[in-house]
């Protein structure tokens, strides 16, 4: 399984014609305390770059918005009841949510884990 | 790299990890161990806020009651020596300029602005000083607050003075010794926690930070702790909650006004906050509880049943404390009972809020016992 990331700071883990979709630790840690997370529902068409989920933490709210072109298979349901998830495992129970994806040249222009690595030390 | 001014425990703050971010032109703390943990810790223990980007005047010479009066709403010749009073700029038409603290020192007046205003405060005060009142900016001095409810026991241990820090009630101050220096002292914050303020020679700020965080009770607390901390205790901040184009009155801020200034109706403004604080004004400021989890902020919409604007959220986030969204709002008159039931939209979202009793969390302040 292939791993991706964007300069918005998500990941993507790509699955055969399906992905899941959260964001960064370093996300996350620049978020700071996150206290409300609304995921897109099962069925949602998503074009790249569409707002696709909401992140809010004590201070502000953050869009999140789809990587790549898909239908939503199913949005994270424990992030509604605890939001600390995408604080405490980011890039594992803390995912947002899968989709299938509608268009694989769209992975094309994305970062592995070492672009985004160097990426972020850029910053 | 950024313009922002250094203050003097910028690296400090630095040296704690704080996360520095800009705020009304100074490098603050917005951060350190996260906002929730370090609003808890304030609200249990004692935490240390470093508030020097705050504007410290200081007013002397023959006639400087009248000056600041002439500015404010405030009984500056009412005011004792060791006592401090919340008060307002006011512009001609009872427009808010500033909220600021005013203290009597042995030499004369102490005033306290924010930040952000201060360049513009300044800008409006000075021509209004007769010329035998002088104004001082003290840039020389650095301002920290000790907030919560073990701070009076933990600056106990370091501080000294003609009376015990016990004598001091809430909005008393007075001069101690703080590493070999003579610093004022306020029983005051922006917390609704019990706590101090206190202004204090640049040159040991950092001595006293590191002596003051040395105490088991004591952690630093960045400005975003301060701000989700000052919004469950009901205070306004300006230039978001309040500014010129809302009055006392509508603000909730009517004790600002001392009765001595009002029975004279001698303040700028005096006429219209005089008049709507008779007649009840249009809209009110009051605070919101908001259902569900996910915040309104700033900016978010108070609507009719039609969806029409009729009030505006100045102030939102998520209440560590009470764990659940909480705000302030401007709101027509007639919605301001707590219970009321309030419809609010955010960027087309609807969400429902209840009027709610400021504070959001009661205020702890160290009052003189009633008899």
């Amino acid at each position: 399984m292939a791993r991706y990331f964007t300069e918005e700071h998500e990941w993507i883990d790509v699955d055969g014609d399906s992905a899941t979709i959260g964001i960064t630790d370093y996300a996350q840690e620049q978020l700071g305390d996150i206290v409300f997370v609304e995921v897109p529902d099962a069925g949602a068409m998503l074009e790249k770059g569409d707002d696709a989920a909401v992140v809010e933490s004590v201070k502000a709210a953050s869009d999140v918005y789809a990587p790549v072109s898909g239908e939503v298979m199913e949005g994270n349901d424990l992030l509604a009841e605890e939001p600390g998830l995408v604080n405490s495992a980011p890039e594992e129970e803390g995912w947002f949510f899968r989709m299938t994806l509608s268009d694989k040249d769209e992975l094309n222009g994305l970062m592995d884990a070492k672009e985004y690595k160097d990426f972020i030390a850029s910053l | 790299m950024s313009d922002d001014a250094v203050l003097p425990l910028d690296s400090w703050h630095r040296a704690r990890d704080a996360r520095m971010a800009s705020f009304a032109g100074y490098a603050m703390p917005i951060q350190y161990e996260g906002i929730i943990a370090e609003h808890l810790w304030t609200r249990e223990n004692a935490g240390l806020f470093d508030v020097s980007h705050m504007g410290q005047l200081f007013f002397s010479g023959d006639g400087v009651e009248a000056a600041i009066e002439a500015l404010t709403p405030a009984d500056v010749e009412g005011l004792a020596l060791g006592r401090q009073r919340y008060s307002l700029l006011l512009t001609g038409d009872g427009g808010i300029i500033d909220d600021l603290m005013i203290a009597r020192w042995r030499q004369g007046i102490y005033m306290v602005v924010n930040a952000a205003t201060k360049g513009a405060d300044i800008a409006h005060i000075e021509p209004h000083l007769p010329d035998n009142v002088s104004m001082k900016v003290l840039t020389d001095r650095a301002l920290i607050a000790l907030q919560g409810p073990k701070a009076a026991e933990a600056l106990g241990r370091h501080v000294s003075g003609e009376y015990g820090l016990d004598a001091l009630i809430f909005m008393a101050g007075g001069q101690y010794r703080l590493a070999g220096e003579d610093v004022w002292i306020s029983r005051s914050g922006y917390t609704g926690e019990d706590g101090f303020e206190i202004s204090l020679p640049a040159t040991i700020v950092e001595e006293v930070a590191e002596a003051l965080c040395g105490e088991p009770e004591v952690k630093p607390i960045g400005l975003g702790a301060r701000d989700s901390l000052r919004l469950e205790a009901g205070l306004p901040l300006y230039g978001h909650d309040i500014d010129e184009h809302t009055s006392p009155i509508e603000a909730g801020l009517g004790f600002a006004l001392s009765k001595r200034r009002r029975e004279a109706g001698d303040f700028p403004g005096a006429a219209q906050i005089i008049r709507q604080r008779e007649e009840g004004p249009s809209k009110k400021r009051v605070g919101l509880i908001v259902e569900g989890r996910q915040p309104v902020r700033e900016g978010a919409l108070v609507v009719d049943a039609e969806g029409q604007e009729i009030g505006k959220v100045t102030s939102g986030g998520f209440s560590p404390s009470l764990e659940k969204p909480i705000a302030m709002a401007y709101v027509p008159a007639a919605l301001a009972e707590p219970g009321t039931e309030i419809a609010l939209q955010q960027r087309g979202k609807p969400f429902a809020g209840t009027v709610t009793a400021l504070p959001f969390v009661p205020h702890t302040y160290h009052r003189q016992p009633k008899p």
